[in-house]
C-alpha cells in the first residue's frame, strides 16, 4: 500500500471507437451527410488498440479493473468484444438513437458523463481516430472532466498515484507528470498490442456489458446529436480522379529524366 | 471590420510559417490579432507586424511553458471573453488541435479541424478521408474555433503598426494539473519541418535498412526539402516516428511530394494525396502509388536517386 493506506492498484478505463475498415472506401450518406457507417465492415480504431493494450500492461503490473467505454451505434458492440477478448474486465456501451450526428463537442461530452458512472483513477484513448481524424476528444474529455491531460504518450510509467509519460513532440519528447486521476492518450509507437487468444474470446462472451441509454448516463439530449453539435457540414463533393500522370521506366537514365521533369516544373 | 485571433505558433520566439500563414488569411476575414504566449516575444514582435497583426496580445508569464496545452487554451479563452472575437485561428499542429479542443469545450463552441481553406462567413474547406472528399463545414455554435492546416495559404507581407496588450493571466489549478519535468530535442540537424516543407522527399521499405536514408537525406539535400518515412521504415527503425507520413503519421501538403521505395498504401497515401505534384521511384511497375503520380520511374531506386541527385547537384552549378 502506498501512503495513506491507499491501495497501489489503478482501476483504468479505455475509450474504444468502432470506424469503418480503412481498407474500405469510406462514404458520405447523401441523406445526412454523416459517415455512412451502417455499408461498410467495422473495427476498432487501430490507435485504440494500443490503447486497450496499455491499460492491460499497467494492469498486470498493478492490479486494477479495465473497463471499455465505447459511445455508439449497436453493431459497435463487436469492437467492445474484440477489446474484452484482449483481457479487458467489462464494458459501459453508450447506444442511444439520439446520440446518431453528434461531433467530437458532443461525444466527448457524452463520454465524459459516462466517465462518472465509472470508478476509475486512469482514462487511456488513441491519439486520434482514423476516420475523423481530429484528434481532440482526449482533450476535449481533460477540460470536462478537470482531470489531467497527458497526451501523445509513447511511454506511459505509474508509480502510486504519479503518471509520468514522455509526450511525444515535433522535435523530440517532453517528459510531464501529473496525478491521477489523469487522461492518457497513446501514439503507436508505445507498444505491440496482443492478438485475442481463443480462451480470451471465449471469455469475454461472459464478462459484464452494460449498455446505457442517454438517460441512464445523465446526457443532456439537447447537447449531443446532430441537432446538439456545433458544426454543420454545408456541402461535400468526390475528388474528381487525377489524371494519369507520366510514368517512364529506368533504362540508365531514368535520374536524368527525372531531373528534366524537375525543371520543367521550374522546381530546379 | 471584425478581430479575428490568430495564436501565434513559434520556436523560442520565432513564428513559425504557419503563423505568417494565418495571419494572411485572417486579413481576408477580418482584422487580425496575434495571440502570443510564453517567453521570447521580442524575436516574434517585427515579423508578426510586417505580416498585418492590427494587435498582439502578449501573455509573457514564464509560468505558462511550465505546463502543456491547457494553459493556451485558459489565455485565449480569457482573451474572447473580452474581445468578442469573430473567430478564433490556430496551426493544425498536434498541439494546435489539441489547445482548440481545450478552447472549443470552454466556450461550447463548434470546432474545426485541418482546414484548407476559410472563406467569408468562415466557412471552411477540408479535404477528408485522405483527399477522397472535399467538404464545406461551419460552425454553427459559438465563436468558430478553426484550425487550418500548414501550407494553406501563401503568406504575403502587408506590414502594420500593432497595438500590444499585455495580458495578465492567473492560471487555474486545472491548468497546472500536467507539469513538464523535461524536453528533449531529438531532431535530426537543418532541415525544413515535415508539414511547412515545399518539398517533401519520403523513403520506404524499399531503402531495406537505416543507413541507405543516407541516400533520401542527399537528395533531399539537393532541393532544400523535408525528409519523410512511411510506416514501415519508421517501424523498423530505420527513421524517428516524428517523421512519417501518412493516416497515422503526419499529413502533408507541399507543392512536391517524391516516394521512394514506397508501395502507396491507402494508409501512406491518406498522408499526401493532396500534395499538388507527386512523383514516385519504385521498381514494381504494378505499385499503387504510380495511380496518383504526375510523373514516376519504374527503376531500382539505388540507381536512380543518386542520378537525380547529382543531375541536381551539377543544374545548381
Ligand atoms: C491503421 C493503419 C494505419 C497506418 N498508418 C500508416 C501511416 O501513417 N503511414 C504509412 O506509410 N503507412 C501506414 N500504415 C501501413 C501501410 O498499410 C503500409 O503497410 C505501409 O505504408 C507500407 O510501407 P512501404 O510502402 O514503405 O512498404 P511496402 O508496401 O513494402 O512497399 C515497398 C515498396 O518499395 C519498392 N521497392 C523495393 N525495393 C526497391 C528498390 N530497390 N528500388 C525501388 N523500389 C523498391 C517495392 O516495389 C514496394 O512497392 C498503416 C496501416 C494501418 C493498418
Ligand atoms: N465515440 C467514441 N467512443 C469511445 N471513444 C471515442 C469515441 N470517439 C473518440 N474516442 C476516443 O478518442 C480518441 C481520439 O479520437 P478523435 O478525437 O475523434 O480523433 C480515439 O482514439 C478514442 O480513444
Amino acid at each position: 500500500p502506498t501512503a495513506g493506506g491507499r491501495p497501489p492498484a489503478m482501476n483504468i478505463v479505455v475509450c474504444v471507437k468502432q470506424v469503418p475498415d480503412t481498407y474500405e472506401e469510406k462514404k458520405l450518406s447523401d441523406a445526412d451527410k454523416t459517415l455512412d457507417r451502417e455499408g461498410v465492415e467495422g473495427v476498432m480504431n487501430e490507435l485504440d488498440e494500443y490503447a486497450v493494450e496499455e491499460a492491460l500492461r499497467l494492469k498486470e503490473a498493478h492490479g486494477g479493473e479495465v473497463t471499455i467505454l465505447t459511445v455508439g451505434p449497436e453493431k459497435a458492440v463487436e469492437t467492445i468484444r474484440k477489446a474484452l477478448s484482449m483481457g479487458a474486465d467489462a464494458a459501459v456501451h453508450v447506444v442511444d438513437p439520439a446520440l446518431h450526428g453528434s461531433d467530437a463537442l458532443a461525444t466527448s461530452y457524452a463520454l465524459a458523463q459516462a466517465l462518472g458512472t465509472i470508478q476509475h483513477d486512469l482514462v487511456i484513448l488513441g491519439v486520434e481516430s482514423t476516420d475523423a481524424r481530429m484528434s481532440v476528444v482526449p482533450a476535449m474529455l481533460a477540460e470536462r472532466t478537470g482531470a489531467a491531460q497527458l497526451s501523445f504518450a509513447r511511454k506511459v510509467e505509474v508509480n502510486g498515484s504519479t503518471v509520468k509519460i514522455e509526450r511525444q513532440t515535433d522535435t523530440g519528447y517532453d517528459v510531464v507528470e501529473a496525478q491521477t486521476p489523469a487522461i492518457v492518450s497513446v501514439v503507436e509507437k508505445i507498444n505491440e498490442p496482443r492478438y485475442p487468444s481463443f480462451k480470451g474470446i471465449m471469455a469475454a462472451k461472459k464478462k459484464p456489458l452494460t449498455t446505457l441509454s442517454v438517460a441512464d448516463a445523465g446526457i443532456d439530449t439537447s447537447k449531443v446529436g446532430l441537432g446538439g453539435s456545433g458544426t454543420s457540414v454545408a456541402e461535400f463533393a468526390a475528388r474528381p480522379p487525377k489524371q494519369a500522370g507520366t510514368i517512364v521506366k529506368d533504362e540508365g537514365d531514368g535520374g536524368v529524366k527525372l531531373a528534366e521533369f524537375l525543371a520543367s516544373q521550374k522546381i530546379i | 471590420m471584425a478581430e479575428v485571433l490568430v495564436l501565434v505558433e513559434h520556436f523560442e520566439g520565432a513564428p513559425k510559417k504557419v503563423t505568417l500563414e494565418l495571419l494572411t488569411l485572417a486579413r481576408s476575414l477580418g482584422e487580425p490579432s496575434a495571440v502570443y504566449v510564453g517567453a521570447g516575444y521580442d524575436n516574434a514582435k517585427a515579423v508578426l507586424a510586417e505580416y498585418g497583426a492590427q494587435k498582439v496580445y502578449i501573455a509573457a508569464d514564464g509560468e505558462l511553458d511550465n505546463y502543456i496545452i491547457a494553459p493556451k487554451a485558459e489565455v485565449l479563452a480569457q482573451i474572447v471573453g473580452s474581445a468578442s472575437p469573430a473567430a478564433v485561428l490556430i496551426p493544425s499542429s498536434p498541439e494546435g488541435k489539441e489547445i482548440a479542443a481545450r478552447l472549443a469545450v470552454k466556450l461550447d463552441s463548434g470546432i474545426i479541424t485541418d482546414a484548407v481553406g476559410v472563406s467569408d462567413g468562415f466557412v471552411c474547406d477540408q479535404s477528408i478521408f485522405g483527399g477522397g472528399y472535399t467538404v464545406k463545414s461551419q460552425v454553427s455554435k459559438g465563436t468558430p474555433v478553426i484550425t487550418v492546416r500548414p501550407n494553406s495559404t501563401p503568406p504575403e507581407p502587408s506590414p502594420a503598426t500593432p497595438v500590444e496588450e499585455q495580458v495578465a493571466v492567473s492560471l487555474s489549478d486545472a491548468a497546472k494539473k500536467a507539469k513538464v519535468l523535461e524536453r528533449v530535442s531529438e531532431k535530426k540537424g537543418g532541415r525544413p519541418e515535415l508539414t511547412e516543407a515545399e518539398i517533401v522527399v519520403s523513403g520506404g521499405r524499399g531503402l531495406g535498412s537505416g543507413e541507405h536514408f543516407a541516400l533520401i537525406e542527399k537528395f533531399a539535400d539537393s532541393l532544400g526539402a523535408a525528409v519523410g518515412a512511411s510506416r514501415a521504415a519508421t517501424d523498423a527503425g530505420w527513421y524517428p516516428h516524428q517523421n512519417q507520413v501518412g493516416q497515422t503519421g503526419k499529413t502533408v501538403s507541399p507543392q512536391l511530394y517524391i516516394a521512394v521505395g514506397i508501395s502507396g498504401a491507402i494508409q501512406h497515401r491518406a498522408g499526401m494525396q493532396t500534395s499538388k505534384t507527386i512523383v514516385a521511384i519504385n521498381k514494381d511497375p504494378e505499385a499503387p502509388i504510380f495511380e496518383l503520380v504526375d510523373f514516376g520511374v519504374v527503376g531500382d531506386l539505388f540507381d536512380v536517386v543518386p542520378q537525380v541527385t547529382e543531375q541536381i547537384e551539377a543544374r545548381k552549378g
